[in-house]
């Protein structure tokens, strides 16, 4: 509790942490809504926002709001998928590469710096567009988990070779700890820190990945998501009608989501660093 | 030469090896997909009404497999496709037919490198400057502004804050044109007319390009900076009464320009992906609206084309970078 306190000083953790839960209370509000978000004409069309509907209604005669709570949940299950798997990826190959050192570093590190040099979006695109028609929240999410975890393997390695480098981890090998034992023990509580801001901008990135597949016609557009949205009031030219309420609301949304995300990351890792922490939090 | 066998070696070998690796992924993956280009077109002439007898039918099968790298074991595909890279012969492209796939990426090429070189390089001086300024006199108020302002824009994705300047600038206040790299219509001719046509279309895609990369920059060489001025040596030569203007770009920003030399070489690997998104969202005629009407399309030459090229000039990039590298970090150059 100390420590959310301790947080909640900094004004960015406090914004990007009540943004979040408006938008996770969002996203569970979508278990009540009154309506199917696949189905279409359920309410009249081209409504501006009103008592009866929120945020008024899509020309898909759509409930704006209650798309948007659908949109908000199935982009965050997205991110969340991407963001675990490509972590226990970076992890593994991070902390592998970091502690056996030699030859397996070289290696594991050469498949991840081909992935960093790699026209990765492209290869991203191509492969969205093979498996267009089987395209669900899962797969989505795998896909991106796929690629998404070269860069941060790399940072957390070099967090490993320091580690390894320090006295305990002599004393740990000299007294006959198991390497897994010693890496899961000793290692994973320092890396937890790193390794959890790296979540954040990764569940970032797919957040972002997933709109620009949406817009690129790569998602299945019957799955509300922010990008599925956003590309739905693009085509039926809702800028050019003045329809304001259907293109902004993914915009608006989108928005809120990207900087609370990137400003928790910032602000956590600020504290979790005890030199910037000083500053900010002020010594005790 | 240490030099050469820890340094220039391990770099030529890695090049060859992400060319090698790239272009494979480049064949291999839509070989995998389940739809097969040529019945695909088949099926397309024959939807518009055209009749095919069953002889004519066999020896155009024949055609297209040609004309699409099709012929032969996979193992020849793969030989005869790495054959067409060297030469740049990518076939001809189906969705504009008969034009030679080399053709539509020479007539694009110029937009985007206008466009994206500029935009990364502009962007990338812009907030090295900015950031190593704010990052030296980081107590001060404006350096504090700033960062305010970058950690705002900074998270946006690109898509959303392209979308918003063309809404503001084009359509809200009607400054800039909404789409196209030039007024419909008008012919390319070394005029003041083109060229200021050019640069009105460009300068919105430019705009957005620019403000999110510099705000990236920007918070990376701050960073970088801070972290060095308050290295040892920077206060020893402060001690030392070294006049400042040195201390500043001899031993401040000429250490922390190093890492951002290697961000350089890793946003121009961006490129092109940059390239795809920009282009569709102001409708700009260059690489990335021709891939993705390719991809929309299916033209498998045109999307093999374009990526193989890409890879290829994308890593031949970053290689020239690493190249010059040891002429700013005289540590690697006496290594």
């Amino acid at each position: 509790m100390r420590v959310l306190r301790d947080l909640l000083r900094d004004y960015r953790f406090a914004v990007s942490f009540t943004v979040l839960c408006l938008l996770l209370i969002m996203a569970i509000l979508s278990a009540f809504s009154p309506y199917d978000p696949t189905f279409w004409w359920h309410a009249a069309r081209d409504l501006r926002p009103s008592w009866t509907h929120f945020l008024g209604t899509s020309a898909k005669g759509q409930d704006i709001f209650w798309q948007a709570t659908y949109a908000v949940r199935n982009s965050l299950i997205i991110s969340v998928i991407a963001g675990t798997v490509s972590r226990v990826i970076a992890v593994l190959v991070g902390m592998v590469a970091g502690y056996r050192g030699r030859l397996t570093d070289r290696v594991l590190m050469f498949i991840s710096d081909s992935f960093l040099v790699m026209p990765l979006f492209l290869i991203i695109v191509l492969l969205a567009m093979l498996v267009r028609e089987r395209m669900n929240l899962v797969n989505l999410g795998l896909l991106l988990a796929f690629f998404g975890w070269a860069w941060d393997a790399r940072v957390i390695r070099s967090q490993i070779l320091s580690l390894r480098e320090r006295e305990f981890t002599l004393t740990a090998v000299l007294s006959g700890t198991k390497t897994m034992k010693l890496v899961m023990k000793e290692y994973l509580p320092f890396a937890a820190p790193l390794i959890f801001s790296t979540l954040i901008n990764n569940m970032a990135w797919a957040i972002g990945m997933e709109i620009t597949l949406a817009i690129l016609g790569l998602s299945n557009m019957d799955i509300p998501t922010l990008g599925t949205m956003l590309q739905w009031a693009i085509s039926y030219q809702a800028l050019l009608l003045g329809q304001w309420w259907w293109l902004l609301t993914p915009v608006v949304l989108a928005i809120f989501l990207f900087i609370a995300l990137y400003w928790l990351s910032v602000s956590i890792s600020e504290y979790l660093d005890p030199r910037t922490r000083i500053q900010r939090v002020g010594a005790k | 030469m240490a030099f050469v066998k820890r340094y220039l070696i391990p770099r030529l070998i890695s090049f060859v090896l992400v060319i090698f690796l790239g272009v494979t992924a480049v064949f291999f993956i839509p070989r995998f997909t389940p739809s097969d280009p040529v019945q695909r077109t088949i099926a397309q002439l024959q939807s518009q009404g055209s009749y095919l007898d069953p002889g004519s039918m066999d020896s155009m099968i024949e055609d297209l497999r040609e004309m699409y790298g099709l012929e032969g074991s996979m193992l020849q595909q793969y030989g005869a496709f790495w054959r067409r890279v060297f030469t740049g012969d990518f076939g001809v492209s189906f969705f504009q037919f008969p034009t030679p796939v080399i053709e539509l990426i020479r007539t694009s090429l110029p937009w985007t490198a206008g466009l994206l070189l500029w935009a990364t390089l502009l962007s990338w001086t812009l907030g090295n400057l900015i950031g190593g300024l704010a990052g030296y006199f980081s107590r001060n108020r404006w350096s504090r502004a700033l960062d305010t302002v970058a950690m705002i824009i900074r998270p946006m994705p690109y898509y959303i804050f392209a979308l918003m300047l063309l809404i503001l600038f084009a359509y809200v206040v009607r400054l800039f044109p909404i789409a196209g790299g030039t007024d419909i219509g008008r012919r390319a001719a070394l005029s003041w007319a083109f060229v200021s046509d050019v640069l009105r279309h460009a300068f919105l895609p430019a705009l957005s390009m620019v403000v999110l990369g510099t705000a990236i920059t920007f918070q990376t060489m701050k960073l970088i900076v801070q972290n060095v001025n308050a290295e040892d040596f920077v206060q020893y030569a402060k001690l030392g009464g070294v006049k400042e203007r040195r201390i500043v770009s001899r031993y401040v920003i000429r250490n922390a320009m190093l890492p951002q030399i290697t961000n350089l070489a890793l946003a121009l690997g961006q490129i092109l992906s940059g390239a795809l998104i920009t282009e569709i969202v102001f409708s700009y005629p260059g690489l990335g609206t021709l891939l993705f009407n390719a991809i929309v399309t299916g033209d498998y030459n045109l999307i093999m084309g374009i990526t193989a090229m890409s890879i290829l000039a994308i890593t031949t990039a970053i290689l020239v970078i690493d190249l010059v590298y040891p002429l700013f970090d005289p540590r690697v150059r006496l290594m």
